[in-house]
């Protein structure tokens, strides 16, 4: 009986926790910039921290071309986001770099994102590694890191 | 006679009504012609926004043979279309499958509506050639049959949800109607009509470029419903296992190989499975070109039976 309640209890105390969480809407940050130790080979393909700086360039520029995205950078401080960007990336892809920016809920909290202003910038981005000759497969391990962050980005329905 | 001309007439109504609402849905952006600066190199922006979805390239698939999104043979849990979860996306398709004794002429169109729910219309005309003199129907005698198609996700994203181990997952259903109902029954099938069920799962590993499918069909059809559904052996749904892989080799790029197990239910002839392998180009959201080998095996009096599969969809 007693073996009984204390592994009752065992499952219980986690899942009102749990419950808790779900009803207040307490939500944990993701890590905006999750460190790859393994993807630095794929970091070495990006030109290390100048090749990203010019990819990000061009990511900037096809931003404001594009007519889905545009309104989210035109007027924004470009110079500050294409920093935090490529620290962003230099960090998930193990790359030697600090990044200080906010968490993905906090920088988009005061914009209006759905799904295909998202995938918007995913193909803005495609584009900019494209023109620097980024390898298809050195494109896609970073894309699988940042495509989760939708859960963030994204918050129109 | 009439109901084909009925389903012609459906046929083209659905054309209509996609191509209508896409201008209905297309993106009022027409404003906003890119400015000319001298960056000319950080791609071309085309005005291709203004007509056409946001999902990425390919990730609306392919038209499969009964025209549900998917690879080829099977269906995918991707809703077809370029429509993300607020879009509506839709293509047409037509697909020529040449074999050693038989050809076979498929075409159909699809809707996507929010990303959540897929509709499909399609006819295929399987083409007996010479065997059908052997057969005593006369040569080239055709089995038609119309395909009516849904599908729903109903879990996962196959495509942004990289940390996830879940797939996207879909369900659906084709309703199938051949127009040849005296020779159906006479070669033994109990039915001329019959509609298959599926699950799909599909999940694109973005680190890897591979995308992979598994699909669970539980169905009563011969050889797809060309030749009728149930049979003298046996006139039970059984379920059948398909899956497809695809490795990305570019943007607009993909090979891969398709497998798709069939049932057995007709004495006079053994059924194969089948299988492909294909190579299909995307050089825009708005066409794809998919060539392919397939093995299609025995076919009535005809075993062995292979060839080329080619395959063109124009959408949104």
């Amino acid at each position: 009986m007693n073996i009984y309640r204390k592994t009752l209890r065992v499952f219980i105390a986690p899942a009102t926790l749990l419950l808790a969480c779900c009803l207040t809407g307490v939500q944990a940050a993701e890590n905006p910039a999750p460190a790859n130790a393994s993807l630095h080979p794929v970091y070495v393909q990006f030109g290390e921290k100048a090749g990203l700086v010019a990819i990000v360039d061009d990511l900037m520029i096809n931003l404001i071309r594009d007519p889905r995205t545009r309104a989210f950078f035109a007027d924004a401080d470009q110079k500050h986001i294409k920093i935090e960007l490529v620290d962003q990336f230099c960090v998930i892809l193990g790359g030697p770099c600090t990044y200080t920016g906010k968490d993905m809920v906090k920088t988009h909290a005061k914009l209006k994102i759905d799904r295909a202003q998202f995938n918007a910038l995913v193909e803005d981005l495609q584009n900019a590694m494209d023109k620097h000759h980024v390898p298809f497969r050195a494109q896609n391990k970073l894309l699988a890191k940042l495509a989760p962050m939708h859960r963030e980005v994204v918050n129109q329905p | 006679m009439n109901q084909l001309r009925l389903f012609h007439a459906t046929f083209f109504a659905a054309v209509f009504v996609l191509l209508g609402t896409h201008a209905v849905c297309a993106r009022a952006d027409d404003g906003d012609a890119p400015v000319d600066t001298d960056t000319s190199a950080a791609t071309a922006y085309s005005n291709e926004y203004v007509v056409v979805g946001d999902k990425l390239l390919l990730t609306g698939g392919l038209s499969q043979v009964e025209g549900a999104a998917g690879g080829g043979l099977t269906p995918w849990a991707i809703i077809g279309g370029y429509g993300t979860r607020d879009q509506v996306g839709g293509n047409a398709y037509y697909t020529r499958v040449d074999v050693q004794d038989y050809h076979l002429d498929d075409a159909g169109v699809l809707i996507g509506i929010n990303n959540r729910i897929e509709f499909s219309l399609a006819k295929q005309r399987f083409n007996t050639e010479d065997v059908g003199v052997a057969l005593g129907l006369g040569k080239s005698f055709t089995l038609s049959q119309n395909i009516f198609g849904v599908k729903m996700r109903i879990a996962g994203d196959a495509v942004l949800e990289q940390d996830s181990w879940l797939p996207q997952i879909a369900i659906g259903a084709q309703y199938k109607r051949n127009d040849q109902s005296a020779v159906l029954h006479a070669i033994g099938a109990q039915s001329a009509n019959g509609t298959d069920f599926y699950i799909s799962a599909t999940k694109l590993y973005m680190a890897q470029s591979l995308l992979l499918d598994a699909t669970v069909r539980f169905t009563k059809a011969n050889q797809i419903g060309l030749l009728g559904f149930g049979g003298d052996l046996h006139d039970s749904y059984r379920p059948q296992f398909e899956g497809s892989l695809a490795y990305l080799l570019s943007r607009n790029l993909a090979i891969g190989a398709e497998y798709r197990s069939k049932p057995n239910n007709l004495g006079i002839a053994r059924e194969s499975d089948w299988y492909d392998a294909f190579i299909t180009w995307a050089p825009t959201k708005h066409v794809s070109l998919t060539l392919a080998y397939a093995y299609l095996g025995n076919i009535v009096i005809k075993d062995n039976q292979r060839g080329l599969y080619l395959s063109v969809q124009v959408g949104f």
